[in-house]
């Protein structure tokens, strides 16, 4: 499925804002995704497998809460680097 | 464990010339400020990982041209970054430090950002240490590229009394795991210092911890001379007198001689006026009787800038028995610098060049030992640390 990058992100993925990625849930996405882009997974997920304060991630325009969301392959995800103040 | 005590070694391995590089780290960014041979003529070079917050950059002193940079992005979880040749290419952290995934249904500690870095004993190549937030403890043997927890202080059961609980986020990041100095007669011998917390050590490398905070005041807890809980800003150790350490402390600022357990208040002899409050020391490369410190107003509610908007570093050369003002060149009023705990170091030069950063993005450089004061770079992002290599 495709994968939208956030402009924080893609020193990781050659400066690509949309990437491939597989899964069929948001962590097994995340998980190929650090395959494919070693060290992305960390600045967004901690390593109590929560999402970081300041990423948020939608599927299909949804907000994923935690890694669990369950994911199709058509679907589409989004990561987006949201506001962290000054 | 008594060691023998190092006699001072005035005089031992100068540098009477040479290029001085100042590694910076902002909140928005690293910078390098490299000298001229005679300190008088200063280039900036930067930023680098423009945007990020970083804590610390520090020069491995072992092999002289691997860095590494502790930093981390608004958005971004918190990473070490490291340099093989001296900051031309740098490479992420294949593991950075993080805490151990909490078993289901409990809660785990997340670093929040790496603040310190510690190279470690020179007979260990590749061995760092990392000092974090909320306060943990990392080690590295690959030279920074992968980090493990030192479990004998993180997961101590004691760890949560003795840093007064856990913190959420506060002023003005959260609690730190700082002052990570390694004796350099004996590896397996460190000091560590929490903020709040107090000062550790350890003979074992690591794996078992005692409180040594014995005479350090914690006048913001209802005990009095408690055993742990004090808030130690900075803790420095010697090299050529590895039984000496300095403390500037929220609660004054001591002196501690080992074998001795008690910390003696030395800025008792601080003017009463500026008090003895403060961020950084900062050690003399080659005398242990010579110590900077850089006040703050410690008073209400804590303005943490200089007393009474004039700012000025006090020097001891006699180990904190007497203190002289160094405020030649710095501005004489209106002058409100905070100077945090890892932006103030001295180079190793004859004589030594002091240098501190502000808040306010200005490097100053003490000249002849801190007696003379030049701004050397302005206008800068808010200034974490600086380091002189």
């Amino acid at each position: 499925m495709k994968v939208s990058i956030p402009s924080q992100l893609r020193d990781y993925t050659g400066g690509s804002a949309q990437v491939e990625a597989r899964g069929a849930t948001l962590a097994e996405l995340l998980a190929d995704l650090e395959q494919r882009y070693p060290g992305i997974r960390f600045r967004m997920i901690d390593e109590q497998d929560a999402i970081r304060r300041h990423i948020k991630i939608f599927v299909n325009q949804h907000l994923a809460h935690n890694l669990n969301a369950a994911l199709a392959a058509n679907d589409e995800v989004v990561i987006v680097g949201a506001l962290s103040g000054g | 464990m008594a060691r023998k005590l190092n006699r001072p070694r005035k005089g031992a391995s100068r540098t009477p010339s040479g290029i001085v590089t100042l590694l910076i780290g902002t909140r928005k960014g690293a910078f390098v400020l490299k000298s001229d041979r005679a300190r008088r003529a200063w280039t900036l070079a930067g930023p680098h990982f423009l945007g990020h917050i970083v804590n610390h950059v520090v020069l491995d002193p072992r092999d002289g041209k691997t860095l590494l940079c502790a930093a981390r992005a608004g958005h971004l979880g918190p990473t070490v970054f490291r340099s093989t040749d001296a900051g031309r290419s740098w490479k992420e952290a294949q593991r950075p430090p993080a805490f151990p995934k909490a078993a289901p249904g409990a809660k785990g500690l997340v670093v929040e950002h790496v603040f310190w870095l510690t190279p470690g004993h020179a007979a260990e190549p590749g061995v760092w240490y990392a000092g974090v937030s909320p306060p943990g403890l990392f080690r590295s043997e690959d030279g920074g590229l992968t980090w493990e927890g030192v479990e004998g202080f993180n997961a101590h059961p004691l760890r949560k009394t003795w840093l007064l609980g856990e913190q959420e986020q506060t002023t003005p990041d959260g609690a730190i795991l700082h002052s990570i100095n390694v004796d350099p007669r004996d590896s397996r011998h460190l000091y560590i210092a929490n903020s709040p917390g107090g000062t550790f050590e350890s003979q074992d490398r690591g794996a078992s911890w005692r409180p040594l905070n014995r005479g350090v005041a914690a006048d913001f807890l209802p005990v009095k001379d408690p055993e742990y809980g004090q808030d130690a800003h900075c803790v420095r150790l010697h090299p050529l007198a590895p039984d000496r350490l300095y403390q500037q402390n929220h609660c004054g600022l001591y002196r501690l001689d080992r074998p001795g357990e008690k910390w003696e208040r030395i800025g008792e002899a601080m003017p009463k006026a500026i008090g003895d409050i403060g961020f950084p020391v900062v050690l003399h490369p080659r005398d242990p009787e010579t110590l900077w410190v850089f006040p703050m107003d410690g008073g209400t509610v804590w303005p943490r800038v200089s007393p009474g908007g004039k700012p000025a570093a006090y020097v001891s050369r006699n180990g904190g028995r007497t203190w002289k003002r160094q405020d030649e060149g710095l501005p004489a009023k209106q002058g409100w610098f905070t100077v945090k705990r890892q932006a103030m170091c001295a180079d190793a030069r004859d004589p030594v060049g002091v240098y501190f950063g502000t808040t306010g993005g200005e490097v100053w450089m003490g000249a002849s030992e801190g007696e003379r004061w030049s701004c050397i770079a302005r206008h800068l992002p808010e200034i974490y640390s600086v380091e002189a290599a």
